[in-house]
């Protein structure tokens, strides 16, 4: 690159080494100035092993001379070339079976093992015979370069005129610093500018947070719309409801319903009801049918409770293990929950099937930095 | 040796050789370039691979991942699914799910297609692994190499994102669990949460437009990125050269191994055509996440066993072993998840991108490296390590803990208590048995930097010399580090120097053999 390279290996300049490098602790040479004294025309291709160029400049102590980087495996054994070169050939038939097996299995209409097996002999013949090809055949191994310096760094002299450059348009620019904050200013507004279609990607935040679909005398259904009676939950049997007439429970927007009802049947008699809750159950504490309703999404990490455990009677979060005593206002007893499944009111229609008697109180799933105590109720 | 004809076959060749070279280098002066790029020499040792199959993973993953977008449909639009696929008939799903399961049943070579895509990125993630481990126990990292450590890294993250949007776009019971419980951590972040998921979701949870963006970011943005940034770090790899282990004639400034052309070339195209084979054997032969069975997702839905690929487990684990904290003050609260999935990866990856820089204080080792550590001889380094590890497997395991309950007949809570005590403690532990443990292997093995080199010579009682042997490695590295430089003075003559060689025994430097 520079000529200072070269008065350090003499004016041929040919780094000694076989790779050309890019500067080092300033002893390094361009890799556009090769030596090479070939006449204008001659190719230099398969001639001569490479010899590093001993002729020009220090030789580094760490690169043995007279290495033969043309020499292979085979080279000076013919019959061993021939059984090699048949070795490969095998390998790579391989992809002629698999490539055939292939074709076959996919035209007449495809199986997944067998397609799978096809490209992977055909792929594996490839790569072995490419393997071989290169280890036994082909020259180039076991060769020692340098690495032209322990980094790449350039000479103090290229930095300081690196610098230069960099002041040309550097210093200037810093006589005009009303123009630098200038920008900067405008440039902040502009770029916040910027940023005001990245709102369009989610709507506002709206205000009634922790509200869900369940109203005053919200009928209880299955996911397939049926209304619950109470005598239709068998003891220890629990049914996953929805609010009726609000849309498919799979949609969007009712994601947040889900609501386990739970007949706690006998057990009941030891269910702590609690503060102002005295009337959320149907049915009668201690009976074959008292049934009480909780929001189905974890106060943790928001899936499914899904595993009632009739013995204890808890419910139990699949994804973290949650666990809650459903005795106990399901109270979270194990597990990362932080906090009780929040209770919805219940009570029996006219027609005697289960119905809210008011949404929830307290905002259903996971925590969030401004989530309410208690919902606001409209 | 050769007959006539093979002299002109040989001329011809030359010919059509130099054509062709006349006719790039014309106009692209590249001959000189080409021709450093072809002498390259890349050092040979297994390890240095693995970071190799990780690449092509990435291409076996371009290449079934353009031919599965050509049939994916992301679209949460529900629809009532009529196909192929008897069990799941007069199911009501979205036209993503119904679009993954015709891939699988009704698109010849579909199936093998996304199994080898799965597949492809499991070993993906698990090559990327490895490879950082080997950087990381090897002092890879050291300068000059610190900024590839932090693009690999940045690497790390995005194809860990890249697999997760992945792993849900079939909108299948099992992913939309693993992303209804990511909305929930995105949501616990304090202030900006809520808000950050209404954006990402469009709306409260599931939202109504992730699958399209899910589908943008998977396809595009992410797939983008990693070839950027893989892009630099081969660029910055090529420019500082691979390391190498330490060994005889193998030295701070010089490189052992096989040239780019044909050596290299041809080996990688097999490691290529190799790793391929092994995914195509994998993902042909291996079922992998048979989301027919999991079924199509639905909020109010859950199966016992949700387990996500391998790759996220450990942030499941996390989540599953923090304990039911949540912070609550003047009306606004920290919620529990942002602890486990925000706070400690945040901590550990800071930690992690920090290394290179902390591993410089920590030894005071501000100088260049070429040439590797040997794990035990930074036995911190290798305890911080092998404790990182530990850590990262208990969480894994953790994210198992009902399958480890089911499976071992104890409840689920006392597995979790147990791994609860086990996430501090056996890091420290194991942590503390690799410190002990290189410390041991020092004093046995004997560096391969400082076997003696060159030829010894030993003097026998009567006056007698003898060379015992002789080799043309050198142990200069100690010298070079403090010189900096690889044409110094200390080069050749190394042997001798401080480990103990006996009054009897000197060693005979090279120099007088190489210099002409």
């Amino acid at each position: 690159m520079t000529s200072t390279d070269d008065t350090l290996f003499g004016s041929s300049g040919r780094h000694p080494v076989d790779e050309p490098t890019h500067g080092g602790n300033g002893h390094a040479t361009a890799p556009d100035d090769d030596g090479d004294a070939l006449a204008p025309g001659t190719v230099r291709f398969m001639e001569d092993p490479l010899h590093y160029g001993i002729e020009h400049g220090p030789w580094p102590d760490d690169v043995p001379h007279g290495q033969n980087d043309m020499h292979w495996r085979y080279e000076d054994d013919p019959k061993g070339a021939r059984r090699a070169e048949m070795r490969i050939a095998a390998c790579w038939s391989l992809m002629l079976i698999g490539g055939l097996g292939l074709a076959i299995c996919y035209a007449t209409g495809g199986q997944a093992q067998i397609e799978g097996a096809c490209l992977g002999i055909g792929f594996a013949g490839l790569g072995a015979g490419l393997v071989l090809w290169a280890r036994d055949l082909l020259p180039g191994h076991d060769v020692i370069g340098s690495r032209g310096g322990l980094t790449h760094a350039s000479s103090e002299e290229d930095r300081r005129r690196m610098v230069q450059s960099l002041g040309r348009g550097l210093e200037p620019m810093a006589r005009r610093p009303f123009l630098f904050k200038f920008l900067g200013a405008v440039g902040g507004v502009f770029g916040v500018a910027l940023l005001f279609p990245l709102a369009s990607l989610g709507p506002r935040v709206n205000g009634q947070l922790g509200r869900t679909s369940w109203y005053p005398g919200a009928r209880a259904v299955t996911e397939d719309g049926q209304p619950v009676k109470p005598s239709d939950i068998l003891v220890n049997g629990v049914a996953t409801v929805f609010p009726a007439n609000t849309g498919n429970p799979s949609s969007p927007a009712n994601a947040q319903d889900s609501t386990i009802l739970i007949n706690l049947g006998p057990a009941s008699s030891g269910f702590e009801i609690g503060k102002g809750r005295q009337d959320w159950y149907v049915g009668a504490l201690g009976s074959n049918t008292c049934i009480v309703a909780f929001s189905k999404i974890c106060t943790h990490a928001g899936c499914p409770v899904s595993l009632y455990d009739v013995q204890s009677h808890q419910l139990v979060c699949p994804c973290h293990q949650s666990t809650f005593d459903v005795l106990q206002d399901c109270k979270p007893v194990f597990g990362p929950a932080p906090r009780n499944l929040p209770q919805l009111p219940l009570s029996v229609d006219a027609e005697g099937y289960i119905i809210a008697r008011h949404d929830y109180y307290e905002p259903v799933g996971p925590g969030y930095w401004n989530r309410p105590s208690a919902v606001k109720q409209p | 040796m050769s007959t006539t004809q093979e002299r002109l076959a040989d001329q011809r060749r030359r010919q059509k050789v130099k054509s062709a070279q006349d006719y790039i280098d014309d106009r692209f002066g590249s001959s000189s370039f080409l021709r450093s790029a072809m002498d390259k020499i890349f050092p040979d040792h297994w390890s240095f691979m693995i970071g190799e199959v990780a690449m092509y993973c990435f291409v076996v993953l371009l290449i079934t991942g353009t031919y599965l977008a050509l049939f994916y449909v992301p679209s949460d639009q529900m629809v009532v699914y009529h196909g192929s696929y008897a069990p799941l008939d007069g199911q009501t799903m979205s036209k993503a799910y119904e679009s993954v399961i015709n891939i699988s049943f009704n698109v010849r070579a579909g199936l093998v297609m996304r199994q080898v895509h799965h597949w492809a990125a499991v070993v993906f993630m698990a090559a990327i692994a490895f490879h950082m481990c080997r950087i990381f126990f090897t002092g890879a990292f050291r300068k000059p190499r610190e900024v590839n450590w932090t693009i690999g890294l940045t690497l790390l993250t995005i194809v860990m994102l890249e697999g997760f949007s992945g792993y849900s776009l079939p909108d299948d019971l099992l992913s939309g669990t693993g992303l209804r419980v990511v909305y929930s951590i995105v949501e616990s972040i304090p202030i900006l949460g809520r808000r950050l998921a209404f954006e990402i979701w469009g709306g409260p949870f599931p939202g109504t437009e992730l699958l399209n963006r899910l589908f943008v970011i998977h396809e595009f943005l992410f797939p983008a990125a990693i070839t950027g940034l893989l892009g630099a770090h081969l660029a910055i790899l090529w420019r500082q050269k691979h390391t190498d282990f330490p060994g005889p004639g193998k030295t701070e400034t010089n490189i052992v191994g096989s040239r780019f052309w044909p050596q290299y070339m041809l080996k990688a195209l097999a490691m290529f055509a190799l790793t391929t084979a092994v995914l195509c054997l994998l993902g042909g032969l291996f079922q992998i996440n048979p989301i027919w069975i999991y079924g199509p997702y639905t909020p109010y839905t859950v199966s016992a066993g949700s387990q996500p690929d391998w790759y996220v487990g450990w942030l499941d684990g996390s989540l599953r072993l923090f304990p039911h904290w949540e912070f609550r003050s003047f009306g606004y609260e920290i919620p529990n998840p942002f602890f486990p999935g925000i706070l400690i990866p945040g901590i550990l990856f800071t930690l992690m991108y920090a290394w290179p820089f902390i591993d410089a204080k920590i030894y005071n080792d501000h100088v260049p490296h070429n040439l590797l550590d040997r794990p035990r001889d930074k036995p911190f380094r290798t305890a911080v390590g092998v404790a990182a590890l530990s850590f990262f497997f208990v969480t894994t395991l953790a994210s198992a803990s009902d399958l480890l309950g089911n499976n071992l007949h104890i409840s689920y809570q006392r597995i979790i208590e147990i791994l609860q005590y086990a996430v501090f403690l056996l890091p420290l532990l194991s942590g503390y048995i690799a410190y002990r443990t290189c410390l041991s292997l020092q004093r046995t093995g004997i560096h391969p930097i400082q076997k003696p080199v060159g030829g010894i010579i030993v003097r026998t009682t009567d006056g007698a010399y003898h060379t015992l042997g002789e080799d043309h490695g050198d142990h200069a590295a100690d010298d070079l580090v403090h010189n900096g430089n690889g044409h110094g003075d200390g080069n050749g003559h190394g042997n001798g120097h401080g480990h103990g060689a006996d009054e009897d025994v000197v060693a005979e430097g090279s120099d007088g053999e190489l210099v002409d």
